[in-house]
């Protein structure tokens, strides 16, 4: 049976993680390498990078950085943040990403998005999608959440699916941060109404937030970041609470 | 020393990784006087049947591959152009084995989501070199939206909405439709027992 997938969520700048960690053990807490390397020992089952340089130099730090992490570990890991053409795309999935995840580059320009997939194949092409919730329904927002585009979230994410996408990562910027919870309505409007896999992003804060998403929002795989960052809630500790509620883990 | 076939297929560097890290010696090539003096053989591949055979057809590699004596592993992809067609852009493939590689159909299998993607389970239905000392419990990374159905070659069966073949065999053949080189401890296991055991 496939197994609902934990993901690690690192926001990188200058190849260094950003948000603080209170690992232990850990020569350089701020290593991204190390901690995939980590995370991937205590069974997460995928890793996502997000790649918040602003700088030309900070971008090629990433592409080292993607390098050295597809040498330290063996599961797959998918990279997102700024990429913008079919070229930087190519470049970190030839440094050994297995995926990378689209934003603001599709929405401004969904052509973008069918080059990616046609050249690279849909299974590493991840649509990252940020909203918030409005009257009724939800909304897109793009350069990490200053900008609302008025779009509406869920015919978004169909044409994300219908332009090449393989995959969903969807950000509820209501709930980032708050520890409050997953968007489980919107989870639950997307995933039944889209044929990929979806990654709920935004809102854990506890054991139970990842039985929600899972079995209520129909996700197929959960992210978390600072969560995980600080050991609030370890990756083993969450898998054998989730194995004891009958969601099938590996 | 194990020759990966590089025809312009992703994930080159992740089979060479995983080998680097299991200090198996190879060389990554695409040219057939190189590939011939490989003793094993690994074709990789992420993307679209139609663009591999055309490159390994530019590449001059589909007759001599078709012929290969040395054991060989095909992944993911690579598993699946053994077959004699894939659905994808209605491909001819090496033909190696048997059979025809069809897409999965959200419509007909409307609770499961495609590309399947994932860490799955893998039913041993033979004896195979490549699972020794590999617990049946064992998860692999899977991401496809093709498959191979179930043949008399099948070595390993995976559930996903319909039962395909996750591993094959024939001969000097092998392959498996999952990415060892991004399955963690079993993965590497898989491919210290192709280095070692086939």
């Amino acid at each position: 049976m496939l197994t609902k997938r934990i993901i690690p969520c690192l926001d990188v700048k200058d190849g260094k993680t950003v948000k603080g960690t209170n690992f232990v053990n850990l020569r350089d807490a701020g290593d991204p390498v190390e901690l995939a390397a980590r995370y991937s020992d205590e069974g997460a089952d995928e890793l996502v990078f997000l790649d918040i340089s602003a700088s030309h130099e900070g971008r090629k730090t990433l592409l080292e950085m993607v390098v050295r992490v597809a040498e330290a570990v063996q599961i797959p890991f998918t990279v997102g943040g700024g990429i913008s053409t079919v070229y930087d795309v190519k470049r970190v999935l030839d440094a050994g990403a297995d995926k990378v995840s689209l934003n603001t580059a599709i929405v401004q320009n969904p052509e973008f998005l069918e080059r990616a997939a046609e050249h690279v194949g849909s299974q590493s092409i991840v649509a990252a999608i940020d909203v918030k919730r409005t009257n009724g329904g939800w909304t897109v927002w793009v350069k990490g959440g200053r900008e609302n585009t008025g779009r509406d979230a869920l015919k978004w994410a169909e044409e994300t699916t219908q332009r090449g996408a393989g995959e969903l990562l969807v950000t509820s910027m209501d709930r980032d941060g708050t520890q409050s919870g997953y968007d489980v309505d919107l989870l639950r409007e997307l995933s039944t109404q889209v044929s990929v896999p979806v990654i709920a992003s935004g809102g854990a804060g506890k054991l139970e937030h990842f039985i929600e998403a899972l079995t209520n929002g129909k996700a197929d795989a959960v992210l978390a970041a600072s969560l995980f960052h600080f050991q609030q809630i370890k990756i083993a500790e969450l898998k054998s609470f989730l194995r004891q509620q009958h969601i099938p883990i590996r | 020393m194990i020759g990966i076939i590089d025809y312009g297929a992703g994930n080159i560097r992740s089979v060479s990784n995983a080998l680097k890290r299991l200090g198996i010696g190879h060389t990554v090539s695409s040219s057939i006087g190189e590939l011939q003096r490989a003793d094993k053989l690994i074709l990789p591949g992420v993307g679209e049947a139609r663009m591999a055979m055309d490159s390994l057809d530019r590449a001059g590699l589909i007759r001599w591959l078709k012929d290969v004596r040395v054991p060989f592993l095909g992944i993911c992809l690579g598993m699946q152009l053994l077959f004699e067609k894939s659905d994808e852009r209605h491909t001819d493939c090496l033909g190696i084995l048997p059979g025809k590689i069809v897409q999965f159909d959200s419509r007909s299998l409307p609770h499961i989501k495609v590309p399947h993607m994932g860490w799955n389970q893998v039913r041993r239905r033979n004896d195979s070199p490549l699972f020794a000392g590999i617990a049946e419990s064992e998860h692999f990374y899977f991401v496809h939206s093709y498959y191979a159905p179930a043949v008399p070659e099948t070595v390993g069966a995976t559930e996903y909405g319909l039962t395909f073949s996750s591993a094959v065999q024939m001969n000097n053949f092998y392959g498996v439709q999952f990415h060892p080189e991004k399955s963690g401890s079993a993965g590497l296991q898989l491919l210290k027992n192709f280095g070692e055991r086939c």
